[in-house]
């Protein structure tokens, strides 16, 4: 039966929602999945709407600005806020706000999903994501999202088949189509729209061959106060730039498939071949796209390429405290790490920090109270470090929360995890194609304890 | 050159500039003047008034333009149908155009315009497109007869299209068999009787075999759908999981927690010993894990799903613990949702990495979290035994810190450590007693002073103490002065001879000078206890506490079942089935895991009167019906308290003896404390109170037609006198009594509220469910003073029956939901059907013959109207002031026969024969009617209406 005035009540989520109870009532309309999208900045203008289906009034926003109030910072903005007849979904990205109106129950990771699509397509077609970029193109965004929806459901969300649906602008056809008269609005039917090849399609040609991969790996990890590993993790990618003529069947094999065991697949890969063969087997479709992503979980070793060195210490009543801090590689198989970079958000009693870096590059925010080291290379003969003292609060006893320290770093040519390709093999074309293969680790959410 | 130059504008009339770029000859400035238009769209302008000059660009062979002008009407259409009807030719000439493009265009385009002049132009070219040659047409078309449905479905079923529809799941094409999939399942949630999804072995076989070939999307659809299928063993379910699993590795996260769902709905059927069972297990951890790595908002809903997932099946994740340690960059709602999962998962072989973990939260920035990290300690020490020293550890060195809302939240969670492992920890009081002074929250203090009653044996300055907190007595909130009572007279029980001027003042601060009346029962129990039976007194008071559960906050074993079949849903985020939140037609419906289905499909329907019983008016208050409501509510009550009843029954006895039905105030008021200790003061099971309560809500109702008096009047049909549908001890002191009555064409509920609570209420409110006849408040409840204790107030509240149709049973049932400041009430009454009998019911006579020849004699219902002492004429005369109206009168064998009609508001007609033996008070009854289900009820209103 259906219960009126139904109670959101959140209890323990009353801090997150803010809004304990919202009484609602449903009219059950048509099930339409999205049926609205408000496109908002971080000042809290509405820059963009669109409806699938009747227009919902846009003050149905409000409720998201209270959302937004309430929280600190864009990111704490909870996901899903309720109001009296909608859902409000929202993703937070570029700056940008993407705020879909649901009106009756649907899976809202489809919905969070989508939306993210949308900032993907977005970037695809203008380069970036911006506010101006897409007031600047609003025609084609427009267009865009109408050929993404229908009736709620998502009709073509390929970059692929929209993109000959409706051609992303370049200056070049801007300048061609006034003069012209020519559209880019594509009147053919996209030929993956329907085969059983989706995502590629025909008829695609090129005079050079090449199909590249990056095989990317992100760690996550937090370290504790005395460098021993909390937990880490791996999270990796196959990302491929293929530019291949005709229709080519890749296989792509691994010296180790046994790392990977879990996967999430591009809908290209063929999942027989890999539970029983360990083989990608694909068509891949043109251009770039993600292959594959894959989690290397805590309970295999993890290896951490870097350590950081600290001795922070605050005294009770003293208006002085030591700073100092040292990174070096670990576990880094040879390879240089590089494009290291240290923040720490430093407790509210440091007024101050006066520093002096061997190398590289820092500055301390005295309002945001955020220190960051711009610290480059790592030379393994001579460690970067940061040291000096910090000014503190007179009068106040030691803060309570201790800094945490959070690294960026890159290593090329090496993949963390040791995943390997063994080979590509291209079927189903004649040519031979140029193959590539680059691995790369980088720090993801690494975190240090002090 | 970009698209921002659409938004600029001269001051003079924009509109009026548009209009004359818009009949531009040239085509190039056209299309510009359209993207002006969409752009001025885009940012919420009303650009309505522009209608006939963008259609007039719709007949082009451009098809930017097109979309565009197509685009443009979407919008519009319904603010302006009449001039909608002037596209429809367009659209039906692209219905035909030889570019599948174009007629996909126009069909899906069709299908937005909500407008009914234009849904009857639909209806060919869809059906033509639906077996379009071109596989993109037919996809769009399937997704158009659900749009078409949802603006008239009445048109979809008569034109036979949801019959095509089903043919399409067997398409060549997996894109055409998705949309259908989706499409039919749009369809079916507002229609969940009727059968559309025909799920069978071999519909379910091809539905698997799309699910391989199809988009991300369409296999989410598709997903769903599965998960409504019951197979019919435990080797299908088997086979059915096989083909899902490869879903978890996708990359779509919505697809992947899909097929997480099938999977765990169809797991239930498989046996524990299966091989495969533990396949399954192990493959349903890394996609759950993987989702955890995904954006934040992904991360969250994943969360509540995992959280749901965990208390059905910890075995999955159980080794997973360290995935959900928190980073200090995650957005707070994710670090919360992780908090709640790790304790979940604390077991004694990761407790004491959990606690490293959850000791380093404590010292965050976010007060939030922290709280939560320092309850979560709290929360460990309870289900880990082992751990309960270290976690008592681990809180005193937060106690340590002095940071005050650190050491507050850990005297509370220290509390509920005490209650479960009495006499372990006391040691620490002496700690805990240092910080006494910085604690300003209530629910610390009410804890501090808990433990100092408690122990008052082992805490020299006891007295003290308490003697400090009772200076500022009337300014403590009630929980603290709660416990500040109980506190200082188990005190006076423990230290007698000391305390005893202690304790008299307490008393009398807590009866002579508060206005709480909780608190002032609470005082004259201990009082009287106090003073006639001391040993009594004792036993009551420091009476064994029932223990703790272990596990708090866990979700109610049949919800979490329901939730399982939603994972992935809204109700899935909300930890609350659809019914909760959205009150559609989806709400009848409830989803339940295979081997359960039997039981809870009887626990489903509102209790119906036994038949044959004689018809009374009795209110039922919603809850006692057992149904899910039901459980919903008593879910807000926080945790049930586990563990064996409190107290010897001696003692239960002798307190019943000793202050009758005050007890179970004392019982309830016991307000201080976590929701998981249930109180810290004296607990009473919760299966104790209702005894206490008085007799049962309709026990005292009686038998509404015995306490008739002389209403009818002749302006109106019978009303009948008000009877409590909703007793104020079911509604936090708010009594509702009622009636129906229908007055020259109104109907209209005449209420009597009653607040029988010591505070005012304010903001009344109310509602009715989905009903048999669509009965709706045709006005809002207009209380406008609040309503002051013991006020009652007389109010009509005019009804109408527009509102939204569902059957009930007992078909007059009606669930009505009445809101005031203080909570939500939800109490279903049976109204008399005779307030629906509309003016206008007499028939003719010719028509009167036809139709009772017409309507099949299985329709044809008898009974008896017993003890009915009236002539004919009275009888009729009678009856149409109800609005039942006598077409003939004939005169048989020395029988009198009345020929009668009426009309229901929705229509249906009843056609009575009443048989009158002259002398005998007993009268027959024949009603005729084409929905036969009514008679019954009829002949209920003709009993009522005779005998008042």
């Amino acid at each position: 039966m259906a219960i009126l005035f139904s109670r959101i009540k959140l209890l323990h989520y009353r801090v997150l929602l803010g809004r304990q109870s919202v009484s609602s009532t449903w009219t059950p309309l048509g099930s339409t999945m999205i049926h609205s999208l408000f496109l908002i900045n971080s000042s809290g203008d509405i820059f963009l709407e669109k409806h699938w289906k009747s227009v919902v009034s846009r003050s149905v926003c409000d409720y998201f600005f209270e959302a937004q109030e309430r929280a600190t910072e864009a990111e704490n903005v909870p996901p899903v806020i309720p109001t009296p007849h909608h859902y409000l979904l929202n993703v937070y990205r570029h700056k940008i706000f993407f705020v879909a109106v649901i009106q009756t129950e649907v899976p809202p990771l489809f919905v969070i999903e989508f939306l993210h699509r949308v900032v993907d397509t977005f970037q695809d077609y203008f380069g970036v994501c911006s506010e101006v970029v897409i007031k600047d193109n609003v025609v084609v965004v427009y267009e865009v999202l109408e050929e993404m929806l229908d009736n709620g459901f998502p009709l073509a969300t390929e970059s692929n088949i929209l993109k000959e649906l409706i051609k992303p602008p370049t200056i070049l056809r801007t300048v061609v189509n006034t003069i012209t008269g020519s559209t880019n609005v594509g009147d053919q039917l996209p030929t993956g729209q329907l085969s059983v090849v989706p995502w590629r399609r025909t008829g695609v040609k090129y005079t050079n061959n090449e199909a590249y991969f990056d095989v990317i790996e992100e760690i996550d990890a937090i370290i504790d106060k005395s460098g021993s590993t909390i937990t880490a993790e791996i999270q990796g990618v196959i990302d491929a730039c293929v530019k291949l003529t005709g229709m080519p069947d890749l296989t792509l094999s691994f010296m180790n498939p046994r790392l990977l065991d879990d996967v999430s697949f591009h809908p290209c890969v063929r999942f027989k071949r890999w539970e029983s063969e360990r083989i990608l087997s694909f068509i891949p479709p043109d251009g770039n796209f993600r292959l594959l992503s894959y989690h290397v979980s805590a309970q295999n070793l993890v290896a951490i390429p870097v350590y950081v060195k600290h001795n922070i210490s605050f005294r009770d009543s003293s208006s002085l405290g030591r700073f100092e801090i040292t990174v070096g590689p670990k576990q880094t198989m040879g390879k240089t790490v590089e494009g290291v970079m240290v923040t720490s958000q430093m407790p509210k009693g440091v007024l101050n920090m006066s520093l002096t870096p061997s190398q590289g590059m820092h500055t301390f925010d005295p309002v945001t109270k955020l220190l960051s080291w711009d610290v480059g290379k790592i030379n393994p003969q001579k460690l970067p470090s940061l040291k000096g003292t910090m000014s503190l609060q007179a009068g106040t006893s030691k803060p309570d929360e201790n800094p945490t320290i959070n690294l960026q770093f890159k290593i090329q040519q090496l993949a963390i995890s040791g995943l390997k390709v063994n080979r590509l093999d291209m079927y189903g074309e004649k040519y031979k194609p140029f193959k590539g293969i680059k691995y790369m680790t980088k720090a993801g959410k690494f975190q240090v304890r002090t | 050159m970009t698209d921002s130059k659409y938004f600029t504008t001269t001051k003079k009339g924009e509109i009026f500039e548009l209009k004359a770029e818009l009949n531009s000859d040239k085509k190039e400035k056209k299309k510009e003047a359209v993207k002006k238009v969409i752009a001025s769209m885009t940012v919420g302008k009303d650009v309505s008034a522009l209608f006939p000059d963008v259609v007039n660009c719709m007949q082009t062979d451009n098809l930017e333009l097109k979309k565009l002008v197509y685009l443009y009407l979407m919008n519009y259409a319904k603010s302006q149908p009449d001039m909608a009807i002037m596209a429809v030719n367009t659209f039906v000439k692209d219905c035909e155009d030889p570019n599948p493009l174009i007629r996909a265009l126009a069909v899906r385009t069709m299908g937005c315009i909500r407008v009914d002049k234009i849904t009857e132009y639909l209806c060919e070219p869809l059906r033509k497109c639906l077996k379009d040659e071109d596989p993109y047409v037919r996809k769009t078309a399937a997704v158009c007869v659900a749009k078409l449905h949802d603006i008239n479905a009445q048109l979809v079923e008569d034109q036979g299209f949801l019959d095509t529809l089903k043919d399409l799941i067997s398409d060549s094409n997996p894109m055409v068999v998705a949309n259908a999939v989706a499409a039919l399942s749009e369809i079916a949630e507002s229609h969940p009787s009727s059968n559309l999804l025909d799920l069978n072995p071999q519909s379910i076989n091809k539905l698997l075999t799309a699910l391989n070939e199809c988009t991300e999307w369409g296999q989410i659809f598709i997903l769903d759908c599965l998960a409504n299928y019951m197979p019919k063993d435990d080797r299908e379910a088997q086979s059915i999981c096989e083909r899902v699993t490869p879903r978890l590795s996708h990359a779509n996260s919505a697809v992947v927690l899909s097929a997480v769902k099938v999977l765990m709905k169809f797991m239930e059927m498989l046996s524990k010993d299966l091989d495969y069972y533990g396949t399954l297990l192990k493959k349903l951890a890394p996609p759950l894990v993987t989702l955890l790595s995904a954006e934040p908002e992904l991360q969250y809903v994943a969360l509540r799903n995992i959280n749901l997932i965990v208390q059905k099946r910890p075995e999955i994740l159980k080794h997973e613990m360290k995935v959900f340690f928190v980073k200090y960059n995650d957005p707070i709602y994710v670090k919360l949702e992780k908090l709640d999962i790790m304790i979940r998962l604390a077991s004694q072989a990761n407790i004491a990495q959990v606690l490293a973990e959850l000791k380093e939260y404590a010292t965050e920035v976010d007060v939030d979290f922290v709280r939560k990290a320092v309850r979560a300690i709290g929360r460990c020490a309870i289900k880990v035994e082992q751990s309960a020293e270290r976690c008592v550890s681990t809180l005193l060195d937060l106690i340590q810190t002095k940071v005050n809302y650190v050491v507050q939240e850990a005297i509370v969670v220290i509390k509920d450590i005490f209650r479960k492992y009495p006499n372990k920890y006391e040691s620490v009081i002496a700690t805990l007693c240092e910080n006494l002074d910085s604690l300003d929250e209530p629910e610390a203090r009410a804890a501090m002073i808990w433990i100092v009653g408690e122990y008052a044996e082992r805490i020299d300055n006891a007295d003290e103490l308490l003697e400090s907190f009772l200076e500022g007595f009337h300014d403590e909130s009630t929980q603290v002065q709660l416990q500040l009572l109980t506190a200082i007279v188990k005190l006076f029980l423990k230290k007698p001879t000391e305390t005893q001027e202690l304790v008299q003042q307490v008393l009398s601060l807590a009866t002579q000078d508060s206005d709480n009346p909780d608190l002032r029962d609470r005082g004259y129990i201990y009082w009287r206890l106090l003073s006639t039976d001391p040993v009594a007194a004792k036993e009551v008071v420091l009476a064994e506490k029932p223990l703790i559960s272990e596990e708090t906050d866990l979700i109610e074993p049949t919800l979490l079942d329901e939730l399982i079949c939603y994972i992935g849903t809204l109700a899935s985020v909300y930890h609350k089935p659809p019914t909760a939140f959205v009150e559609g037609s989806r709400g009848i419906v409830h989803k339940s895991l295979p081997p359960r289905t039997g039981s809870s499909e009887s626990a489903e329907s509102p209790d119906a009167a036994p038949s044959g019983a004689p018809p009374s008016e009795q209110a039922a208050v919603i809850p006692t019906q057992g149904d899910l409501l039901g459980d919903l509510l008593n879910l807000d009550l926080g945790p049930p308290v586990s563990g064996p009843p409190v107290a010897t029954s001696s003692v239960q006895m002798g307190a019943v003896d000793l202050l009758g039905g005050g007890l179970d105030s004392l019982l309830r008021s016991d307000v201080g404390g976590s929701p998981a200790m249930g109180g810290p003061g004296f607990t009473a099971p919760s299966a104790v109170m209702p005894a206490n309560l008085g007799p049962p809500p309709s026990g005292g109702l009686g038998d509404l037609f015995d306490l008739a008096g002389g209403v009818g009047a002749l302006s109106g049909s019978h009303v009948a006198p008000k009877t409590v549908w909703l007793p104020a001890m079911k509604a936090k002191g708010l009594e509702i009594s009622g009636t129906f009555s229908r007055q020259v064409g109104a109907i209209s509920m005449d209420l009597l509220l009653t607040n029988k609570a010591l505070q005012v209420m304010s903001d009344f409110a109310i509602q009715f469910n989905r009903n048999s006849f669509g009965l709706a408040p045709a006005a809002p409840l207009q209380i406008h003073a609040p309503l002051a204790p013991n006020q009652t107030v007389e109010i009509s509240l005019p009804l109408n029956t527009v509102g939204s149709v569902m059957k009930m049973d007992p078909l007059n049932n009606l669930q009505v939901a009445v809101k005031n400041n203080i909570d939500v009430f939800y109490f279903s009454t049976l109204y008399p059907l005779h307030i629906l009998f509309v003016e206008d019911g007499k028939m003719e006579r010719q028509m009167f013959l036809a139709t009772w020849k017409d309507i099949p004699n299985e329709n044809e219902a008898q009974f008896q109207i017993k003890d009915c002492p009236l002539s004919a004429d009275a009888v009729s005369s009678k009856l149409q002031g109800s609005n039942i109206f006598t077409v003939a009168k004939r005169n048989v064998e020395g029988q009198d026969m009345l020929y009668q009609s009426l009309k229901l508001t929705n229509g249906i007609w009843v056609l009575a024969e009443l048989r009158i033996q002259p002398g005998s008070p007993s009268f027959t009854l024949s009603l005729k009617c084409r929905a036969p289900e009514v008679s019954q009820y009829v002949y209920q209103a003709y009993e009522t209406i005779l005998k008042n």
